[in-house]
């Protein structure tokens, strides 16, 4: 059961991925990422992380994905004009992405012990006690530090977006 | 019912096959798309697939510090789109394109 709902979530996040990469208009591409960051939600939660997988839907999902589907209809960007600059890269990209992937699946199958598998239910710090315990204790200063980081940006995007620069 | 063809839990390998898919697939639509908002949502594709990478490390060693670091991941993810998003705004004001091959000014 546990295998099935990986595959079902896997084979979803792939297609939308795929798809994003095809895609040439913008907002197929931003609906393919909203799939991708769905269907990983649904591996965190199958990993026990069910405060990841809240926050994911809620932070990636959300508000992330707001902020782009907003520029892209307010800057009304179209599909992607063809130039022929880089044909050779379509043909020689792909094989060699496709090669280059199966030999990393290949060293994470040798590398990484067959027994061990994925049991819904057997990982149980992943709640939002643990995780918030942790923040609080041990990772005090990263998190305060995170809160600076995030004024420093709302800073940042409201000097950049408020008007031209000269 | 028949025996399943597969195992019946999924492991650790595969989502770390997955998590090395994904990223993959982020390096390739930030290499081939020419639309700087394809790229940066490429840019979030790979942030997602570490994520997801650590998130199976943190159940492998049965600790929840995985959990904390793609939190701040995302936490970093979020500001980076803030402020990118609006570093895109400024150049389409300026430049009227989002085009990446036509921002070039600071070529040679």
């Amino acid at each position: 059961m546990d295998a099935l709902l990986f595959m079902i979530f896997a084979a979803v996040a792939v297609v939308c991925g795929v798809n994003l990469v095809l895609q040439t208009h913008p907002i197929s591409s931003a609906l393919s990422l909203v799939g991708v960051m769905a269907a990983l939600a649904a591996l965190y939660l199958l990993l026990g992380g069910e405060f990841i997988a809240a926050a994911q839907l809620v932070v990636y999902a959300g508000a992330i994905m707001v902020l782009f589907v907003f520029v892209i209809m307010l800057l009304n960007a179209g599909t992607e004009h063809k130039t022929h600059k880089s044909s050779w890269a379509k043909i020689a990209g792909v094989p060699l992405l496709v090669a280059f992937l199966g030999m990393v699946a290949w060293l994470i199958q040798g590398l990484v012990p067959a027994t061990e598998s994925v049991v819904f239910g057997e990982f149980r710090k992943g709640t939002a006690l643990e995780i918030g315990r942790a923040l609080f204790t041990t990772y005090l200063l990263p998190f305060e530090l995170t809160s600076v980081l995030i004024l420093i940006a709302i800073l940042g995007a409201i000097v950049l977006a408020r008007k031209e620069i000269e | 019912m028949p025996p399943l063809p597969f195992p019946a839990a999924a492991p650790l390998s595969w989502y770390l096959t997955l998590s090395a898919v994904l990223f993959a697939l982020g390096v390739a639509g930030f290499l081939f798309r020419r639309n700087i908002i394809t790229v940066f949502m490429s840019i979030e594709l790979m942030l997602n697939a570490v994520n997801l990478s650590f998130i199976t490390f943190s159940y492998k060693l049965k600790q929840v510090d995985g959990h904390i670091f793609s939190f701040f991941v995302m936490v970093v993810a979020a500001a980076e789109a803030a402020v990118g998003l609006a570093i895109i705004l400024t150049v389409f004001k300026n430049r009227q394109t989002l085009e990446i091959d036509e921002l070039s000014s600071l070529k040679n």
